[in-house]
């Protein structure tokens, strides 16, 4: 009996060893059909249509879009299924290559889905539609070039908004500090966070866990756009051949959040702090400020009605460009969907109809991007929304707008940023052995 | 007379075992009956087993050698995932986590575990050795997900354990302890205690049972003492059953994900990383299933060369 174990063991051993020496099998690259450009215009037509879509969970805008979109066109129905965003990354895959392949759907990468041919080509559409002549930054980060960089090439998804990130803060606890108006540079950002220290706040509400990933990256990427230039940070992001992100810009960058660690500006126990944590502890009053994105307005202002700011990161020297990081809600249509042409449609209508222009705001709290001049809904007195809504158009004319650093490659956020900076955090990490520990943690990611 | 197609398969293992050798080799017929037979009993189990443990283990394996996505094409790569892992300090350091755990998830549970049954079983066999055990046993059937979220909550730095330490005048000692460098792994360790504890004594307070009382009577008339009575009799003869805790907590320790993952998903700076955790981010957040695979199959490999002397020493005759 025990023999016949090892010796199922040295076959199995064996077979690693053939397996070894085999020949790879012959490999055919695969090509995403273009979708033809047709002269007409696509609609969803008159014939029942049921659009299959796959959807976040916990994100009500594109179910609330979906309801709307079919009052508006009642021949339109929805199957719509859905799952978390962790979940998403791993089934999309299977989805995108399954007999049933999704109309529409949540798009958590889609650089080697686009490269694998299972997400449809949507230029033709952009061109039938005119979405190319949309102001330019909102479809750059949904094309991919034939090298498989993203930020220009084939458009392969479309955003159904624009999200923004920045600085926000509690309205109360920054009069308490003397701030009457937001820091228009760093040096002045750094004497309100000293004020804040010496009045016995909590400067910066932030997470740092490994459960929901690494928060010290935003207020590091801010930095980064504070210290240097957008566009050598949107290569590293795009993967550019020889990019890097062991920049000098960003070492100052680096070594400006190690100070602002080593000052105990961030809560002591960052390193188990959860993403909704640090929301609910924000929102109950703990931290002057915090680094977010416009996805969590609804939340902060129901926290904490009338009382968060916000405003975009300054810049190093007064009068400078601010930056900030925006991404798109990503959609994509997978190559074998069967109402393609519906879906893009529903795209076009996200974008231009007023009604879901209202909805994308009072929900989502994200910009609706669209074409220049499209109607701007306007968010209730007194949210956080306003503030967010019109710092867009600021950063969108300084040119100044980013991807995010954690976005680089599927897994740059959890085996590069969140564990070496979880390392500064602890002690064990400077700022220059970051940036070269997160440098090699890509090379080695894209070489996979 | 029945006919003899008509016999049943019990009557046919029953015949063959009263048959003689000499005559088994002329009754060729009845022979491959009984064989296949036993075949028929055992396929469905096999094909079970050959589908969900037996493909998927050469699988991966097999994918271990290449580079692919889990979609596009797959690019031979010979034994150079292997390599990679060797040489990314992330990787390694999830194997030395894992053999830090064995401290905590394999040692302690089972050398605490023969302490209290034996404390169990000599003190209070009665009504209150039942609810000890219960109470003991209880974290084995709560969904590892939950408890992992519950101690989470425990552990953190505005939580329980912290402000029993606040009121102890312990300030000093309060930390966020899942997201402190050195405490993180022992808070991950002190939970796969607590999940293991009941199952070891469980099981060895079953074996203690099965030892003959009147080996402690003599024991005790000879003036043994009670660590006497443990080093010489209770451990020497809960030989078997030890090996089954040892080697069932060493592999809960070397594949540990779930308790890992709930508690610190690695953090902090890959402190509590462990190559389960490692395995899942590589093969589903990196799509990189070659290199996960060559994870795989060196995190197997290790688990049988800790295992199987453990297996061995536990074998042998008393």
């Amino acid at each position: 009996m025990k023999r016949n174990f090892y010796r199922i063991i040295a076959m199995m051993m064996l077979l690693t060893l053939i397996a070894a020496c085999a020949p790879a099998p012959s490999t055919s690259p695969t090509q995403a059909p273009e979708v033809p450009v047709e002269a007409s215009i696509p609609t969803c037509g008159t014939e029942p249509v049921v659009l299959n879509a796959y959807f976040e969970t916990g994100f009500d805008i594109p179910f609330k879009l979906a309801e709307e979109f079919t009052k508006q066109y009642p021949n339109v129905t929805w199957d719509i299924k859905q799952d978390q965003f962790a979940n998403l990354i791993t089934t999309t895959p299977l989805l995108l290559s399954g007999d049933n392949a999704p109309d529409l759907l949540r798009l958590p990468t889609m650089v080697t889905f686009a490269k694998d041919g299972l997400l449809m080509n949507l230029d033709g559409y952009a061109a039938a539609f005119g979405w190319d002549k949309w102001p330019v930054p909102q479809l750059d980060q949904n094309r991919v070039g034939a090298d498989g960089t993203r930020g220009s090439g084939e458009l392969y998804a479309m955003g159904l908004n624009y999200s923004l990130t920045g600085v926000f803060y509690n309205k109360e606890q920054a009069a308490q500090i003397g701030m009457t108006e937001p820091p228009k540079t760093l040096a002045e950002f750094d004497a309100l966070l000293a004020a804040a220290k010496e009045a016995g706040l909590q400067p910066i509400m932030m997470w740092g866990s490994a459960k929901s990933g690494m928060g010290l990256a935003f207020p590091l990427q801010q930095l980064m756009a504070a210290y240097g230039p957008v566009g050598p940070i949107n290569d590293w992001i795009f993967n550019k051949p020889g990019a890097t992100i062991d920049t000098p810009e960003n070492l100052l960058a680096a070594q400006h959040l190690e100070n602002w660690i080593k000052a105990g500006y961030f809560p002591a126990d960052i390193n188990a702090i959860e993403y909704t944590d640090a929301a609910a502890r924000f929102g109950a009053g703990e931290g002057v400020f915090t680094f977010n994105g416009d996805w969590q307005n609804t939340g902060y202002d129901t926290a904490m009605p009338g009382n968060v700011g916000f405003f975009l990161m300054p810049p190093l020297e007064a009068g400078g460009a601010p930056a900030a990081m925006s991404a798109p809600l990503t959609y994509g249509i997978a190559t074998k969907a069967k109402n393609a042409d519906c879906a893009a449609f529903f795209f076009n209508w996200v974008a231009t109809n007023d009604e879901a222009r209202i909805i994308n705001v009072a929900i989502g709290g994200s910009n609706p991007g669209g074409p220049l001049g499209a109607m701007m809904p306007a968010a209730a007195a007194g949210s956080v929304t306003n503030e967010t809504l019109a710092a867009g158009p600021i950063v969108g004319a300084a040119g100044n707008s980013m991807d995010f650093i954690a976005n680089a490659t599927s897994a740059i956020f959890a085996q590069g940023w969140t564990p070496e900076l979880q390392k500064m955090v602890g002690g064990e990490q400077d700022a220059a052995g970051l940036l070269q520990a997160v440098q090699a943690e890509y090379l080695r990611e894209l070489s996979q | 007379m029945k006919n003899s197609t008509n016999i049943s398969s019990s009557e046919l293992v029953s015949n063959a075992a009263a048959q003689n050798p000499v005559r088994r080799i002329f009754s060729r017929g009845k022979i491959r009956r009984e064989v296949l037979t036993g075949w028929g009993f055992v396929l469905p189990a096999l094909i079970m087993y050959a589908m969900f443990v037996l493909i998927p283990l050469l699988l991966s394996i097999y994918y271990s050698f290449f580079r692919w996505n889990g979609v596009g094409p797959m690019t031979w790569v010979g034994l150079k995932n292997y390599l990679t892992i060797l040489q990314f300090p992330n990787l390694l350091g999830s194997i030395t986590n894992a053999f830090k755990l064995i401290l905590y998830f394999s040692l302690v549970p089972v050398g605490l575990g023969l302490i209290v049954a034996s404390v169990i079983n000599r003190v209070a066999p009665g009504r209150f050795g039942a609810v000890a055990r219960t109470v003991l046993f209880l974290p084995q059937i709560i969904p590892l997900v939950a408890a992992g979220i519950i101690w989470g909550w425990l552990l953190a730095y505005p939580g329980l354990i912290n402000e029993v330490l606040r009121k102890l005048g312990l300030e000093v000692l309060t930390r966020a302890w899942l997201g402190d460098f050195t405490w993180a792994l022992p808070s991950v360790g002190v939970i796969g205690i607590w999940v293991l504890l009941g199952f070891c004594t469980v099981l060895l307070l079953t074996g203690m049972s099965k030892i003959d009382p009147s080996l402690y009577e003599s024991a005790r008339i000879d003036g043994a003492s009670w660590w006497a009575e443990f080093t010489s009799i209770t451990v020497p003869l809960l030989k078997q059953e030890i090996g089954v805790c040892l080697t069932v907590t060493v592999i809960n320790a070397l594949a540990a994900f779930d308790i890992v993952w709930v508690s610190t998903a690695g953090g902090p700076g890959n402190s509590t990383s462990v190559p389960g955790i490692q395995i899942y981010l590589l093969g589903f957040s990196q799509r990189s299933i070659g290199l996960a695979s060559a994870l795989a199959v060196m995190l197997m490999l290790l688990v049988l060369i800790v295992i199987l002397p453990i297996q061995r020493l536990s074998r042998e005759t008393r």
